[in-house]
């Protein structure tokens, strides 16, 4: 390719470099990878469409800033080395991000191409590819600065501890992360299914972080077992970042709720991907579902859901959402893909009781339609329930995906930590402090993001705290 | 990795399904206050279960559990002895009792609640109440921990099914007396839900606050999943973190039976794999 010759949109195909996935009828019944991944021809192929734009707009949508023209540069040079070492200065987890993150709304949505009507490049799958490589040739030697003098806790192995717990590691300090569970990864784990992120890719990224000195200790509950303060006053941190995530499960507020077969998206999710419940009995703990299986919601978790129960077989999945596909919170692949592997979808439906088969399980849901009112001032439309249009929904099980709220144990077992009504931690928006000195927070328990984030925003407040982080120990 | 692998220190068999565990974990042990419990998962496949904490030493560094072979985990768990590893041992958790002196406290336990009971027994006494422990067995064979109780009880009253070890009958029968008898401060149950529902009906005329430590199906034990959801005086609580400890008088009994029920189909299935 001539390099000397500026590239210009009509030198590249309007389409992205398809992408091979299981058809839909076959992984539907499986939990391995939907998305296969590129090879080399074709992100070599897929990094050629990218123009090369002097004020890239794609690198400033990326959360945590990731240099995207020049790593797509050397896919297409072929020197994937130097395209890994380039994404790892910004982020230590490509095969992670290149999967979960929601580029259509990000990187993505600021390529040169899509602004022309053309299909973005696939920034998100050349992530993934050059992430999958380097896990594959086992790269992974990053340049780490002198040691400081500075020991850091981080709570919570979710993206955003580790994404914290990889800068200030990288600038010297020595990091132990606490995981209240017995296995790292948080969210990553127990909520992101195996078919959209295979455990073993949050592994092996993970496994990065060790190489760089990172120490992690697992079925450590902070709050429980060592407090704030202890980690501080007597274990000789000099910081600690809060990274627990919101986690506990909003209710569903109708009678029934407490009917056998009726659980939340948390519960389900973590039975079947931490658990691994879908390998029951020969892992002991049971999935707890059922035939007929009715998710309420329609965000990114009510999907996960969906699919995870699409997968053990059962004789119908549907989601009850009392607004319409528009409103849907989900990425538009995600719901692509629950309609395409068979899951039935029930809109403008607001359920309003759980009905019981008399044995004290789930038997119907009782619903009414709904109608969108005009806009609020949040901008978002009402669901406003219709008379008269009661019916009911056949169900043995009913999982509820209505997003999750602030998990109190740090609140209540730490003095002085501010938070705000809804329990979330106060911080400082810039530099992510707390109301405490020395004690940062992030990602989905901070306040300042609050409710309905991503991976890849919760590891951008990781960042923007390491970053206070080292400043506060100077 | 760090924070995996706990040693049993000690294994004590009181019955053909009731054990003892000490497990050295130093860290829980410091944390440890009556009233809170530990989830454990023993290996790689198992399931992660609550078990109410029985007893801590925090110079020792142990914490002993006394379990049950009820089902698959539990059975899997006994063949377990001194010397090997328990893989996932996670606490302390919940809330811890709230301990002071009140008076005449009674302590009440039944079943796998015999044990537990012991942590808040001790720290009752220790504030200076007065104390009375009454714990029921099915018979004179499976009495256990009797000279552990005594230690800090005033009194202690010992039932059996069969009569054939202390008072013939069930543990509500002496509570009734006492009741009757006497100023009570407190009632501490733990139990089967059935006891501990009984000691409750029992005290409610009487308006002696009940407290009683629910053990529903956990599977993080941290406020996550929801599965511990229990209704008390109409409100939804989590067990896990808002609990263990409920006011017995207040606590929907009937829901949290039915709830216990979940799986056992799928407790059946378990325990028929095993047994091929």
């Amino acid at each position: 390719m001539a390099e000397n010759k500026k590239k210009t949109i009509r030198d590249v195909s309007p389409y992205k470099t398809p992408v091979k996935e299981q058809e839909p009828q076959i992984r539907a019944r499986n939990f391995d990878e939907v998305i296969l991944g590129y090879n080399i021809e074709e992100a070599r192929l897929e990094g050629s469409r990218c123009l090369q734009c002097k004020r890239p707009l794609c690198a400033t949508g990326c959360p945590v800033g990731i240099n995207i023209p020049a790593f797509v540069r050397e896919i297409v040079k072929g020197d994937f080395k130097q395209a890994y070492t380039i994404i790892t200065e910004a982020n230590l987890f490509p095969s992670i991000c290149g999967r979960v993150c929601p580029q259509e709304t990000q990187c993505e949505a600021g390529c040169v191409l899509n602004k022309n009507k053309y299909e973005a490049v696939g920034i998100g799958r050349l992530e993934r590819f050059i992430g999958d490589l380097a896990l594959k040739e086992s790269w992974g030697e990053f340049s780490v600065s002198r040691p400081k003098d500075i020991k850091v806790a981080i709570i919570g192995s979710g993206p955003s501890g580790l994404a914290c717990a990889a800068d200030l590691s990288k600038a010297g300090c020595e990091v132990v992360i606490y995981e209240a569970l017995h296995t790292v990864g948080g969210v990553l784990i127990y909520g992101i299914p195996e078919f959209r992120l295979p455990k073993r890719i949050v592994t092996s990224e993970v496994e990065n972080l060790r190489k760089l000195g990172v120490k992690i200790e697992l079925n450590r509950v902070i709050g429980k077992i060592f407090t704030i303060e202890q980690l501080l006053k007597e274990k000789g941190f000099n910081a600690a970042f809060i990274g627990t995530g919101a986690g506990y499960p909003s209710p569903l507020g109708i009678p029934g709720e407490c009917l056998n077969g009726v659980m939340s998206a948390n519960e389900f999710l973590t039975r079947v991907n931490l658990m691994q419940g879908y390998e029951f009995p020969l892992f002991d703990t049971p999935s707890g579902m059922g035939e007929n299986v009715v998710v309420i919601g329609c965000g990114n978790t009510a999907m996960d859901a969906a699919r995870v129960a699409l997968r053990m077989n059962p004789e119908k999945v549907s989601i009850i959402y009392r607004r319409s596909e528009l409103e849907s919170p989900a990425r538009r692949e995600e719901l692509y893909h629950a309609k395409e592997e068979g899951v039935e979808f029930n809109w403008l439906t607001e359920p309003v009781e759980i009905l019981d088969d008399g044995n004290g399980w789930v038997k119907e849901i009782g619903c009414v339609k709904t109608r969108l009112s005009e806009p609020d001032e949040s901008g978002r439309k009402r669901a406003v329930p219709i008379e008269n249009s009661y019916f009911v929904i056949k169900a043995d099980t009913v999982i509820y995906a209505l997003g999750t709220e602030a998990n109190p144990i740090i609140r209540k077992s730490t003095a002085g930590l501010r938070t705000d009504k809804q329990g979330y931690i106060e911080v400082d928006p810039n530099t992510h402090m707390t109301s405490i000195p020395g004690v940062f927070a992030g990602g989905d328990i901070a306040s300042d993001i609050g409710r309905f984030t991503t991976v890849i925003h919760a590891m951008k407040a990781g960042r923007k705290a390491a970053k206070a982080i080292l400043d506060f120990c100077r | 990795m760090d924070g995996t692998n706990y040693r049993i220190l000690k294994k004590e068999t009181y019955s053909p399904v009731t054990y003892m565990l000490e497990v050295e974990a130093p860290d829980v042990a410091k944390a440890s206050m009556p009233g809170q419990f530990v989830m454990v998962r023993h290996n790689e496949r198992g399931e992660r279960i609550p078990l109410t904490i029985a007893d801590y030493d925090r110079e020792k560094g142990s914490v002993t559990i006394v379990i049950q072979a009820v089902g698959k985990t539990t059975k899997d768990m006994m063949l377990l002895n001194e010397g090997d590893y328990i893989l996932d041992f996670i606490g302390p958790l919940g809330e811890a009792s709230h301990v002071s002196n009140l008076g005449t406290v009674i302590f009440m336990g039944g079943g796998l609640g015999i044990a537990p009971i012991y942590p808040q027994l001790r720290a009752f006494k220790k504030a200076g109440n007065r104390t009375v422990s009454i714990v029921g067995f099915r018979n004179k064979e499976l009495v256990f921990w009797e000279e552990r109780l005594k230690e800090y009880s005033d009194e202690l009253i010992i039932t059996t099914n069969d009569g054939s070890y202390g008072e013939q009958g069930l543990v509500t029968d002496p509570l009734k007396r006492l009741l009757e008898e006497r100023k009570i401060d407190l009632v501490v149950a733990i139990g089967p839900l059935i006891m501990m529902e009984a000691c409750a009906e029992a005290t409610r005329d009487f308006r002696v606050k009940t407290i009683v430590s629910l053990n529903p199906i956990m599977i993080d034990g941290i406020g996550m999943c929801g599965n511990c959801r229990v209704t008390i005086d109409g409100e939804t609580k989590f067990a896990c973190i808002d609990g263990p400890d409920f006011d017995g008088h207040i606590v929907d009994f009937g829901e949290l039976r039915n709830r216990q029920k979940r799986f056992i189909t799928e407790e059946k299935t378990a325990m028929e794999q095993m047994a091929v």
